[in-house]
């Protein structure tokens, strides 16, 4: 509502300025090129012949191989695959435990809401590479055997701050107003939370169960510390130390697409919800 | 809210005082399951993981805790076998320039999807500068080195526009330094959008109608009302960058050891838990130290609110 108030003050504006500077539309798309880079560079030497089973500058031809022999390279498939089931158990635990957290820190007032607050703070800004070796520490002092478990553990951990910092976002902009009408219709306040609260806050759950699951995906550094026999999808990308097999960069451009069409059926989503 | 409740429903007393308790006790119902994992798993694990700097023995015979606070002298001291100090001032050097790289590119970026084009493009936009999340960080680096490498298409591009002798990028501090840049760009340029999305358009306008030219319109009104922005982008970027173990590992060189590296080879290589717990603590403390005296001195909200 403050959009549509808002937009026909900035349009002119804006447009005063875009006359004047043409640098800054420069600076975006050199920069977004130079992102692009070493993405479209992955999804190009996928598809290159590599005569020694790792890609090379020199361009052999092009080929699907890799694609249909995905499970030829012993240890990445079963990386791939533990990688995406922690992301999404993970990412569910972080979800469901961290929406009723997000909801107490920002509707309530409750004795030890600033400390939580504080920890979630310091969990988001606090160094990986400190998490990480503090938890294996931790891991090893109370003789919990490092595996799929801890790396389990330690994901959530990291994740329910980022469900948190998400969804309070989007709780503070929403009000109560709907579940007081509800109330007044005579809902409990256990079906207003599942019949209101849940709903409109549902783009929100599902874009930060989107978020942790990227997070979870694509941590090397705390899982490196807690891993120990177990192999995720970067920790075996990391491990690869001389040139990467072209099977890395298939699901490395696997992931990306999965990805792409995941952020545009969330997107898509968001519109509808929106109008 | 209560008061409304009461007087509406109208029930006798006593389930009131049971409705008063159960009210009382749902956000920590709400909160309980949450908070523990991550006090238990995160907290915890942290306060005690930089206890063990403290602590002396070895792997096999298991430490104890004897308070030895001599050890960040043996390791950061003059004496000092290898030089961690060296280390942690040259990741917060390297740091403090990735962070100040992708301020410069960060902001026009942001300031561009936030003003210059219509809303219909702004999420597009910003969708493309974090595209590469879809991208493991790991292959994206691994493809910097590969495409940055010695007979790599980019050398080889500059040695046929001319550039001669023996020139490289791998392994020097500019590698690592641009790898921590690019990586991290996303985390500058979002929250800056944010803020600047959240300026009031009716402040431009004062402002020019106070006879402000471009240039103070932007010096007096849009920069300080995104500081906000500016500082959540450097908490984010900066500790981020200086702990960084991958890109210096990946992109970098014997020259450009850093602190994130020395921990991980201390803990995982050397196995000298007591010697990595004391690096983190040392690296900690110094992060602290420094956002703390930048929020002093920049003045920023509360920084609570920031995240």
């Amino acid at each position: 509502m403050t959009q549509t108030a808002t937009t026909p003050v900035k349009a002119p504006f804006a447009e005063l300025r875009a006359k004047r500077r043409p640098g800054l539309p420069i600076i975006y798309w050199v920069v977004i090129a130079i992102t692009l880079l070493p993405i479209l560079s992955m999804i190009v030497y996928s598809f290159n012949v590599a005569p020694n089973h790792r890609i090379t500058y020199v361009w052999h031809g092009f080929t699907f191989a890799y694609y249909l022999h995905l499970t030829d390279l012993s240890g990445l498939w079963q990386a791939f695959v533990l990688s995406i089931v922690i992301a999404l158990a993970s990412s569910a635990i972080s979800v469901v435990i961290g929406t009723p957290l997000a909801l107490a820190l920002e509707r309530y007032r409750f004795l030890g809401r600033r400390l939580i607050s504080g920890i979630v703070f310091v969990d988001i800004a606090a160094p990986s590479i400190v998490v990480g070796a503090a938890s294996l520490s931790f891991f090893l002092t109370v003789n919990l055997h490092t595996g799929f478990l801890t790396i389990l553990l330690v994901h959530v951990a990291f994740n329910v701050a980022y469900v948190v910092v998400t969804l309070r976002a989007r709780l503070s902009g929403m009000g109560t107003v709907l579940e007081e009408a509800a109330g007044d219709l005579g809902a409990t306040p256990l079906t207003a939370f599942f019949r209101v609260t849940v709903p409109l806050l549902m783009p929100g759950i599902l874009a930060s169960f989107l978020l942790a699951l990227a997070m979870s995906i694509d941590d090397y550094v705390i899982t490196a510390f807690v891993a120990g026999p177990a192999t995720t999808f970067p920790l075996f990308v990391y491990g690869v130390k001389t040139g990467l097999p072209p099977q890395v960069l298939c699901f490395g451009t696997i992931i990306f697409v999965v990805g792409l069409v995941l952020a545009f059926a969330n997107g898509a989503l968001n519109r509808r919800s929106s109008i | 809210m209560s008061a409304i409740d009461t007087s509406t429903i109208s029930l006798p007393s006593s389930p009131v005082k049971g409705r008063r308790f159960a009210r009382l006790s749902v956000p920590y119902f709400l909160a309980i399951v949450g908070s523990a994992w991550m006090i238990v798993l995160f907290l915890i694990p942290l306060i005690s993981g930089l206890l063990v700097s403290l602590m002396t023995g070895n792997v096999e015979q298991g430490y104890t805790l004897t308070w030895n606070f001599g050890i960040y002298a043996q390791l950061f001291g003059p004496g000092a076998d290898v030089p961690y100090a060296l280390f942690l001032g040259r990741a917060l050097l390297f740091g403090v320039t990735a962070t100040l790289i992708t301020i410069v590119i960060g902001y026009p970026m942001a300031y561009f999807i936030a003003f210059r084009v219509t809303p219909r493009w702004k999420t597009p936009l910003l969708a493309l500068v974090m595209v590469s999340f879809l991208v493991s960080f790991i292959i994206r680096t691994d493809m910097w080195a590969f495409l940055l490498g010695g007979n790599g298409p980019l050398l080889s591009l500059l040695h046929r526009l001319g550039v001669s002798g023996d020139f490289h990028i791998l392994g020097t501090p500019a590698a690592v330094i641009g790898g921590l840049a690019y990586n991290n760009l996303p985390f500058m340029v979002l929250p800056i959008y944010v803020a600047l999305e959240r300026i009031d358009a009716r402040l431009f306008e004062a402002a020019s109608d106070l006879y402000g030219n471009p240039r103070t319109v932007f010096m007096k009104t849009t920069l300080p009302l995104s500081r906000s922005g500016i500082f959540s982008g450097i908490l984010l970027v900066f500790i981020d960058c200086v702990g960084d173990p991958v890109n210096a590992q990946l992109l970098g060189g014997k020259s450009t050891y850093l602190i994130g590296q020395a921990i991980q080879d201390t803990y995982l290589t050397q196995q000298e838990y007591n010697v990595a717990a004391a690096l983190s603590t040392v690296l900690m403390i110094a992060l602290g130290i420094i956002l703390f005296a930048y929020a002093r001195i920049f003045g920023t909200e509360n920084i609570e609110d920031l995240v």
